[in-house]
Protein backbone atom coordinates (compact mmCIF):
# COMPACT_ATOMS: atom_id res chain seq x y z
CA UNK A 1 0.00 0.00 0.00
CA UNK A 2 3.25 2.33 1.25
CA UNK A 3 4.04 2.12 -2.76
CA UNK A 4 0.38 2.63 -4.16
CA UNK A 5 0.24 6.28 -2.61
CA UNK A 6 3.71 7.03 -3.06
CA UNK A 7 4.05 10.21 -5.23
CA UNK A 8 5.28 9.67 -8.79
CA UNK A 9 8.38 11.02 -10.51
CA UNK A 10 7.37 13.04 -13.37
CA UNK A 11 10.02 10.65 -15.48
CA UNK A 12 8.37 7.54 -13.83
CA UNK A 13 4.83 8.97 -14.84
CA UNK A 14 6.71 9.71 -18.33
CA UNK A 15 7.92 5.95 -18.72
CA UNK A 16 4.31 4.33 -17.93
CA UNK A 17 2.98 6.52 -20.24
CA UNK A 18 5.00 4.80 -23.10
CA UNK A 19 4.17 1.61 -21.52
CA UNK A 20 0.76 2.35 -21.02
CA UNK A 21 0.55 3.90 -24.56
CA UNK A 22 2.30 0.70 -26.03
CA UNK A 23 0.50 -1.72 -24.24
CA UNK A 24 -3.12 -0.36 -25.58
CA UNK A 25 -2.13 -0.19 -29.38
CA UNK A 26 -0.67 -3.61 -28.81
CA UNK A 27 -4.40 -4.93 -27.16
CA UNK A 28 -6.08 -3.29 -30.26
CA UNK A 29 -3.86 -5.18 -32.55
CA UNK A 30 -4.69 -8.36 -30.79
CA UNK A 31 -8.51 -7.70 -29.89
CA UNK A 32 -9.33 -6.33 -33.76
CA UNK A 33 -12.31 -4.56 -32.23
CA UNK A 34 -13.08 -1.05 -31.91
CA UNK A 35 -16.68 -1.18 -30.06
CA UNK A 36 -16.80 1.01 -26.95
CA UNK A 37 -16.59 -2.00 -24.45
CA UNK A 38 -13.41 -3.72 -26.04
CA UNK A 39 -11.37 -0.41 -25.63
CA UNK A 40 -12.88 0.33 -22.32
CA UNK A 41 -11.54 -2.91 -21.22
CA UNK A 42 -8.24 -2.49 -23.11
CA UNK A 43 -7.70 1.10 -21.56
CA UNK A 44 -8.48 -0.29 -18.03
CA UNK A 45 -5.92 -3.24 -18.40
CA UNK A 46 -2.91 -1.47 -19.92
CA UNK A 47 -3.24 1.51 -17.42
CA UNK A 48 -2.91 -0.98 -14.62
CA UNK A 49 0.09 -2.80 -15.75
CA UNK A 50 1.64 0.48 -17.21
CA UNK A 51 0.98 1.78 -13.25
CA UNK A 52 2.80 -1.26 -11.56
CA UNK A 53 4.99 -2.05 -14.04
CA UNK A 54 6.02 1.70 -15.03
CA UNK A 55 9.45 0.38 -16.02
CA UNK A 56 8.10 -3.02 -18.54
CA UNK A 57 9.49 -1.01 -21.48
CA UNK A 58 11.86 1.70 -20.95
CA UNK A 59 14.32 0.23 -17.41
CA UNK A 60 14.74 2.79 -14.97
CA UNK A 61 18.43 3.06 -15.75
CA UNK A 62 17.73 4.45 -19.19
CA UNK A 63 17.01 7.97 -19.87
CA UNK A 64 13.48 8.15 -22.08
CA UNK A 65 13.93 8.79 -25.76
CA UNK A 66 13.17 12.40 -26.97
CA UNK A 67 10.44 12.07 -29.97
CA UNK A 68 13.02 13.94 -31.73
CA UNK A 69 14.74 10.88 -32.36
CA UNK A 70 11.55 9.37 -34.35
CA UNK A 71 12.87 11.00 -37.89
CA UNK A 72 16.31 9.10 -37.57
CA UNK A 73 15.09 6.49 -36.31
CA UNK A 74 12.56 6.06 -39.19
CA UNK A 75 14.87 6.35 -41.82
CA UNK A 76 17.05 4.13 -39.62
CA UNK A 77 14.29 1.11 -40.82
CA UNK A 78 13.52 2.21 -44.40
CA UNK A 79 17.75 1.43 -44.83
CA UNK A 80 17.75 -1.22 -42.89
CA UNK A 81 14.60 -3.30 -44.96
CA UNK A 82 16.63 -2.03 -48.31
CA UNK A 83 19.89 -3.49 -46.80
CA UNK A 84 17.69 -6.68 -45.87
CA UNK A 85 16.75 -7.22 -49.51
CA UNK A 86 19.96 -6.39 -50.63
CA UNK A 87 21.29 -9.37 -47.93
CA UNK A 88 19.00 -12.20 -49.09
CA UNK A 89 19.72 -11.80 -52.79
CA UNK A 90 24.08 -11.55 -51.58
CA UNK A 91 23.56 -14.59 -49.87
CA UNK A 92 21.01 -16.24 -52.63
CA UNK A 93 23.85 -15.59 -55.28
CA UNK A 94 26.44 -17.33 -52.86
CA UNK A 95 24.47 -20.67 -52.27
CA UNK A 96 22.97 -20.97 -55.36
CA UNK A 97 26.78 -20.23 -57.18
CA UNK A 98 28.06 -24.23 -58.20
CA UNK A 99 31.86 -23.06 -57.21
CA UNK A 100 30.24 -21.99 -53.42
CA UNK A 101 32.94 -18.75 -53.55
CA UNK A 102 32.57 -18.08 -50.55
CA UNK A 103 35.75 -17.11 -47.98
CA UNK A 104 34.71 -16.66 -44.41
CA UNK A 105 36.76 -14.87 -42.01
CA UNK A 106 35.90 -13.34 -37.59
CA UNK A 107 36.72 -9.73 -37.83
CA UNK A 108 37.12 -7.38 -34.78
CA UNK A 109 36.07 -3.58 -35.20
CA UNK A 110 35.51 -0.80 -32.23
CA UNK A 111 31.82 1.00 -32.40
CA UNK A 112 31.46 4.18 -31.13
CA UNK A 113 27.71 3.84 -30.02
CA UNK A 114 27.22 4.08 -26.23
CA UNK A 115 24.03 2.73 -25.55
CA UNK A 116 23.41 -1.09 -24.85
CA UNK A 117 20.14 -0.67 -27.07
CA UNK A 118 21.64 0.93 -29.91
CA UNK A 119 24.76 -1.71 -29.38
CA UNK A 120 22.26 -4.69 -29.88
CA UNK A 121 20.21 -2.83 -32.33
CA UNK A 122 23.70 -2.92 -34.45
CA UNK A 123 24.73 -6.18 -33.80
CA UNK A 124 21.31 -7.63 -35.30
CA UNK A 125 21.39 -5.21 -37.68
CA UNK A 126 24.82 -6.61 -39.02
CA UNK A 127 23.30 -10.32 -38.37
CA UNK A 128 20.59 -9.34 -40.75
CA UNK A 129 22.68 -8.17 -43.68
CA UNK A 130 24.84 -8.95 -46.35
CA UNK A 131 26.90 -12.17 -45.57
CA UNK A 132 28.02 -10.91 -41.37
CA UNK A 133 27.12 -12.51 -38.64
CA UNK A 134 27.55 -10.46 -34.67
CA UNK A 135 29.40 -13.28 -33.01
CA UNK A 136 30.22 -11.61 -29.72
CA UNK A 137 30.00 -7.66 -28.21
CA UNK A 138 32.77 -7.04 -25.69
CA UNK A 139 32.56 -3.65 -24.05
CA UNK A 140 32.60 -1.57 -27.48
CA UNK A 141 34.38 -4.43 -29.57
CA UNK A 142 32.24 -6.33 -32.18
CA UNK A 143 33.32 -9.82 -33.58
CA UNK A 144 31.88 -10.60 -36.75
CA UNK A 145 31.75 -13.32 -38.88
CA UNK A 146 31.94 -12.73 -42.51
CA UNK A 147 30.81 -14.79 -45.26
CA UNK A 148 32.88 -12.91 -48.01
CA UNK A 149 36.35 -10.74 -47.96
CA UNK A 150 34.08 -7.81 -49.24
CA UNK A 151 31.48 -8.37 -46.42
CA UNK A 152 34.30 -8.17 -43.72
CA UNK A 153 35.84 -5.09 -45.15
CA UNK A 154 32.20 -3.46 -45.78
CA UNK A 155 30.88 -4.11 -41.86
CA UNK A 156 34.15 -1.85 -40.33
CA UNK A 157 33.11 1.22 -41.90
CA UNK A 158 28.85 0.85 -42.11
CA UNK A 159 26.77 3.29 -42.79
CA UNK A 160 23.88 2.08 -40.63
CA UNK A 161 26.51 2.82 -37.84
CA UNK A 162 26.17 6.06 -38.49
CA UNK A 163 22.91 6.34 -38.78
CA UNK A 164 22.29 4.66 -35.43
CA UNK A 165 25.13 7.16 -33.79
CA UNK A 166 22.20 9.79 -35.36
CA UNK A 167 19.20 8.17 -33.77
CA UNK A 168 21.62 7.88 -30.66
CA UNK A 169 22.51 11.75 -31.09
CA UNK A 170 18.57 12.83 -31.25
CA UNK A 171 17.52 10.60 -28.62
CA UNK B 1 -9.44 -8.90 -56.54
CA UNK B 2 -7.51 -10.35 -59.39
CA UNK B 3 -4.63 -8.03 -58.58
CA UNK B 4 -4.64 -8.98 -54.64
CA UNK B 5 -4.27 -12.49 -55.95
CA UNK B 6 -1.46 -12.28 -58.14
CA UNK B 7 0.25 -10.17 -55.18
CA UNK B 8 -0.58 -12.48 -52.81
CA UNK B 9 1.04 -15.58 -55.09
CA UNK B 10 3.85 -13.19 -55.81
CA UNK B 11 5.29 -12.50 -52.07
CA UNK B 12 4.44 -16.23 -51.55
CA UNK B 13 6.65 -17.48 -54.51
CA UNK B 14 9.41 -14.90 -53.04
CA UNK B 15 9.38 -16.11 -49.82
CA UNK B 16 9.01 -19.69 -51.04
CA UNK B 17 12.67 -18.99 -52.74
CA UNK B 18 14.00 -17.13 -50.33
CA UNK B 19 13.24 -20.65 -47.97
CA UNK B 20 13.99 -23.19 -50.28
CA UNK B 21 17.82 -21.14 -50.50
CA UNK B 22 18.12 -21.15 -46.86
CA UNK B 23 18.11 -25.19 -46.70
CA UNK B 24 19.88 -25.32 -49.98
CA UNK B 25 22.60 -22.94 -48.19
CA UNK B 26 22.09 -24.94 -44.67
CA UNK B 27 22.89 -28.31 -46.92
CA UNK B 28 26.03 -26.74 -48.58
CA UNK B 29 27.97 -24.40 -46.28
CA UNK B 30 30.67 -26.12 -44.66
CA UNK B 31 30.46 -25.02 -41.05
CA UNK B 32 28.34 -23.83 -37.86
CA UNK B 33 28.85 -20.33 -38.61
CA UNK B 34 28.64 -20.06 -42.42
CA UNK B 35 25.43 -21.87 -42.43
CA UNK B 36 23.93 -19.87 -39.58
CA UNK B 37 24.27 -16.87 -42.53
CA UNK B 38 21.85 -19.11 -44.98
CA UNK B 39 19.43 -19.35 -42.12
CA UNK B 40 19.83 -16.14 -40.78
CA UNK B 41 19.21 -14.02 -43.59
CA UNK B 42 16.88 -16.20 -46.07
CA UNK B 43 14.44 -17.47 -43.40
CA UNK B 44 13.73 -13.44 -42.13
CA UNK B 45 13.10 -12.14 -45.43
CA UNK B 46 11.18 -15.70 -46.88
CA UNK B 47 9.02 -16.02 -43.86
CA UNK B 48 8.48 -11.90 -44.31
CA UNK B 49 7.36 -12.53 -47.92
CA UNK B 50 4.86 -15.50 -46.94
CA UNK B 51 3.52 -13.58 -43.87
CA UNK B 52 2.87 -10.64 -46.45
CA UNK B 53 1.14 -12.87 -49.03
CA UNK B 54 -1.08 -14.17 -45.91
CA UNK B 55 -1.75 -10.49 -44.84
CA UNK B 56 -2.68 -9.56 -48.65
CA UNK B 57 -5.03 -12.74 -49.17
CA UNK B 58 -7.09 -12.01 -46.10
CA UNK B 59 -8.17 -8.33 -46.93
CA UNK B 60 -8.15 -7.38 -43.57
CA UNK B 61 -6.31 -4.33 -41.78
CA UNK B 62 -5.88 -6.18 -38.80
CA UNK B 63 -4.95 -9.12 -39.88
CA UNK B 64 -1.37 -7.10 -41.99
CA UNK B 65 -0.96 -5.44 -38.94
CA UNK B 66 -0.77 -8.69 -37.02
CA UNK B 67 1.38 -9.89 -39.66
CA UNK B 68 3.55 -7.29 -39.72
CA UNK B 69 3.99 -7.87 -35.74
CA UNK B 70 4.82 -11.23 -36.38
CA UNK B 71 7.57 -9.99 -38.94
CA UNK B 72 9.10 -7.79 -36.75
CA UNK B 73 9.16 -9.97 -33.80
CA UNK B 74 10.71 -12.36 -36.13
CA UNK B 75 12.86 -9.51 -37.29
CA UNK B 76 14.44 -9.18 -33.73
CA UNK B 77 14.23 -13.01 -32.74
CA UNK B 78 16.18 -14.27 -35.42
CA UNK B 79 19.56 -12.65 -35.73
CA UNK B 80 19.36 -12.41 -31.57
CA UNK B 81 19.19 -16.14 -31.51
CA UNK B 82 21.52 -17.11 -34.03
CA UNK B 83 24.04 -14.46 -32.13
CA UNK B 84 23.46 -16.54 -29.07
CA UNK B 85 23.94 -20.10 -31.17
CA UNK B 86 27.19 -18.65 -32.70
CA UNK B 87 28.41 -17.47 -29.43
CA UNK B 88 27.84 -20.91 -28.03
CA UNK B 89 29.44 -23.25 -30.59
CA UNK B 90 32.59 -20.85 -30.04
CA UNK B 91 32.91 -21.07 -26.89
CA UNK B 92 32.29 -24.95 -26.76
CA UNK B 93 35.18 -25.45 -29.43
CA UNK B 94 33.49 -25.83 -32.45
CA UNK B 95 36.45 -24.76 -34.88
CA UNK B 96 35.60 -22.57 -37.96
CA UNK B 97 36.51 -24.40 -41.08
CA UNK B 98 40.03 -24.46 -42.47
CA UNK B 99 38.89 -21.89 -45.69
CA UNK B 100 38.43 -19.23 -42.66
CA UNK B 101 41.30 -16.86 -43.33
CA UNK B 102 40.84 -14.85 -40.30
CA UNK B 103 40.08 -15.43 -36.69
CA UNK B 104 40.30 -12.06 -34.53
CA UNK B 105 37.96 -13.77 -32.01
CA UNK B 106 39.90 -16.98 -30.58
CA UNK B 107 42.88 -14.86 -30.22
CA UNK B 108 40.92 -12.37 -28.03
CA UNK B 109 39.69 -15.10 -25.83
CA UNK B 110 43.29 -16.43 -24.99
Amino acid sequence: MVAMVRRRLPEERARSMVSLAALFLFWILLSSALDPAHIAVGLAAAALVSRFSSDLLIRRDERIPSPKALLPYLSYLGHLAVEIVKANIHVARLVLDPRLPIAPSIVKFKTGLKGEVAKASLGNSITLTPGTLTIDIKGDTFYVHALTREAAEEVRAWHMEKRLKEVEDAA
Amino acid sequence: MILLDMLTIAAMAVGLFFLTVGVVGLLRFPDVYTRMHATTKCDTLGAASVLIGLGLYSGDLFTVAKMLLIIVFIFVANPTAAHAIAKAAYLSGEKPYEGTLEDAYGGDLR
